[in-house]
């Protein structure tokens, strides 16, 4: 049995742990690339939403390095999610790619529903090693999203074009590396220095932008065009509202580590706007646009894939939250067809406008 | 009290029971027009650009009854059955429609039966709280509407389409014979805001009528069918529109004397976009005609005219055993 799983920005650096710690032979799928997408969307149904392609592409390629079961999550709707694994199960079969499928559903009373359907990957390993496993895979997760987060404040303001971009990438490495939870510590530690390595100007005035929206376009570069790296040499410090910790720990650990942002938050946040839950993020796409403009950001961008029906209800409703609290917000829609220059150019503008809105204040704040 | 109902979405479903119910708490029940072009054009001005034709369709009908009525209901109909849902803009709708300017006021009650069938009398208790205070009125109110919504539910197990239903049963039908000869039995799938307006859906079932053909949809197969059909799938589908056409599709496919099937699908839809694709798996597993029509404001008469056409000549060619089909 050799497993692979989609990609989904840094997801594969924890599933990947999780799985390699349980002792299982484990194909990570080449990066998601235009090659990716283009089986994807040579298979998969039209009005698929991009994630759906990717995934389908992601088991193609991994299939070509020899995978023969995927692992995926699942879910209970109403977003389509909860259903991609078996129509690409389907599909898989009709273009003669049969693999086997393990759908990890979240747990829809308790904890232990997601374990036995680790025991299923883990075979005779003991309760104790899968969870370790599961401990494994989240302290990676988390170590790989505190990176992120530094290298979101270093980019805006680093000296040298792209050196962050390095350190960064140097420091996923170091955690990708690690093979034990000492030697996970010690990467992160190492990580985080190369990137404070990064020689910054602390003085440059920058943009303050929160990224909210569906989570795989957020998490996934590939799909967004590299938003977060495009924002940071535009001299935009961004925030995302979903990290990959944070997610886990709210709907696979139902809430068990504490002082994490949760979902709750964002959600009561949400309430005068959107008064109940939409599927997938919405509400919680509400609901951060309303966290970032107390908190002071400066505007912020919502990011989804064309057709995705919970981030349509929260676009529709952003307009007042925009409006009550006076912060810019731009919507980006992803699909297979959105191009590089045209979001360029609409970007350049966005952070133009917020530039020149923060310059006029703060004059008339002098 | 005027009680307005837009004709869109799931009117097609819950009309006669919603009616029945205001109008036994003594509200006057005001209905929406028919679908023009003129209501879809204001949904169009208002609605983002990104919904689904059948929800800028309701924006329109919404804004129409805005200045003529008391309140507007609106429910948020989250789920009508146990463990399913509809799809999440209807779970938003209400909120993105009280954005709207001079919007008159919802009864936005949540019906919500994902966990258990009794809440469904918690919106219902709701809803009538608007109206009056008398538990005991809507108590019976309520009883009378299930009464309404059951009779319509029978009739269009009959082979009515909405349309004729409500017709008989308001007592507004006339007796004539079948205006159409019937040489083919077609099975027309697809959510029922989208086949029963006659405006988006060009007159489809109509049109197919006047083809020779009579018409079969997912309202006519009993819940008992369509929940058989559906447990073949490799997981249970949580969305109740997309199951029962997926239960009704396999449901015919497997019928001898169904020739065709017909999919419409708004442009965009999600459910469809999953539902359709296992749809046209089967459908072409087993090497039924199969025609996909994919509605929205851009759709041209005459091209949805010129390939019902074109299918219906398919299927009648292959009725007669043409070689190569």
């Amino acid at each position: 049995m050799r497993l692979t799983f989609p990609h989904m920005g840094n997801l594969h650096i924890p599933l990947k742990a999780m799985l390699q710690y349980l002792g299982a032979d484990v194909v990570v799928p080449p990066p998601s690339s235009k090659k990716t997408l283009t089986l994807g969307v040579k298979y998969a149904p039209e009005f698929a939403c991009m994630p759906f392609k990717l995934n389908l592409g992601n088991f193609i390629e991994a299939r070509e390095l020899g995978a023969d079961t995927v692992v995926m999550a699942g879910g209970c709707g109403p977003c389509r999610f909860g259903y991609y694994a078996q129509i690409e199960h389907a599909i898989l079969k009709d273009i003669g790619c049969d693999m086997q499928l393990i759908v990890l559903e979240p747990p829809e009373k308790h904890i232990s529903e997601f374990i036995l359907k680790v025991r299923q990957i883990a075979g005779t390993r003991s309760w104790w090693q899968v969870i370790q496993a599961i401990r494994f895979g989240y302290q990676k997760a988390r170590a790989v999203d505190l990176l992120e987060i530094a290298s979101f404040k270093a980019r805006p303001r680093e000296l040298v074009p792209g050196a962050t971009e390095l350190a960064y990438r140097q420091g996923l490495a170091l955690i990708d590396g690690a093979t034990s939870s000492v030697e996970l510590k010690e990467a992160n530690k190492k990580a985080l220095r190369i990137i404070s390595g990064v020689t910054q100007d602390h003085s440059r005035p920058v943009l303050k932008i929160g990224l909210i929206g569906e989570i795989y376009t957020l998490l996934e570069p590939f799909s967004n065009h590299n938003l977060e790296r495009r924002l940071g040499s535009l001299g935009v410090e961004v925030d995302r509202s979903i990290y990959l910790s944070e997610w886990v720990n709210d709907h696979l650990f139902l809430g068990l580590i504490k002082g994490l942002r949760s979902k709750n938050e964002a959600c009561a946040a949400a309430a005068p706007y959107l008064r109940h839950f939409v599927g997938g993020h919405g509400q919680e796409t509400i609901g951060s646009a309303v966290n970032y403009a107390r908190a002071g950001y400066d505007g912020v961008i919502q990011v989804f894939p064309f057709t995705c029906m919970p981030e349509i209800v929260a676009k529709s409703v952003l307009p007042g939250v925009g409006g009550d609290f006076g912060i810019p917000f731009l919507t980006l829609i992803m699909d297979e067809q959105s191009g590089e220059a045209g979001l360029l150019t609409r970007l350049e503008a966005f952070v133009d406008l917020l530039a020149r809105r923060k310059g006029i204040e703060e004059v008339v704040n002098r | 009290m005027r009680i307005g109902i837009p004709r869109a979405l799931l009117y097609y479903y819950y009309y006669p029971m919603w009616k029945v119910f205001f109008e036994e708490l003594g509200a006057e029940v005001v209905l929406s027009s028919q679908s023009t072009k003129g209501i879809l054009a204001q949904g169009l001005k208002y609605a983002v650009d990104e919904v689904c034709l059948p929800v800028k369709l309701s924006y329109g009908h919404v804004l129409e009854l805005a200045e003529q009525v008391d309140f507007i209901f609106l429910p948020r109909l989250v789920s009508v059955e146990h463990r399913k849902y509809i799809c999440p803009k209807f779970l938003g709708l209400p909120d993105m429609i009280r954005r709207l300017d001079k919007m008159a006021p919802l009864i936005d009650v949540n019906v919500n039966l994902y966990r258990k069938n009794v809440d469904l009398y918690k919106a219902v208790k709701k809803a009538g709280s608007c109206l009056t205070g008398n538990k005991l009125k809507i108590w019976k109110a309520y009883h009378r509407s299930i009464v309404a919504l059951q009779k319509y539910f029978r009739l269009l197990q009959l082979g009515l389409i909405p349309e004729e239903a409500l017709a008989v049963l308001e007592n507004r039908v006339k007796n004539e014979p079948l205006p159409y000869p019937v040489e083919l039995n077609i099975a027309v799938i697809g959510h029922p805001y989208n086949i029963y307006d006659s405006y988006i859906s060009m007159n489809l079932i109509k049109r197919l009528r006047s083809m020779g053909a009579a018409v079969y949809t997912a309202e006519q197969v009993p819940e008992k069918i369509i929940k058989r059909y559906a447990a073949r799938l490799p997981k249970k589908l949580f969305w109740t529109l997309g199951q029962r056409m997926l239960g009704a599709a396999s449901h015919y496919l497997d019928r001898p004397d169904i020739s065709g099937i017909v999919h419409v699908a708004a442009f965009g839809c999600g459910p469809d976009s999953m539902t359709g694709d296992l749809i046209e798996r089967q459908a072409r597993a087993m090497n039924a005609p199969f025609l996909n029509l994919t509605l929205d404001e851009h759709t041209g008469e005459a091209g949805v005219l010129t390939r019902i056409e074109a299918f219906l000549d398919m299927v009648r060619w292959k009725q007669a055993g043409v070689v190569g089909l």
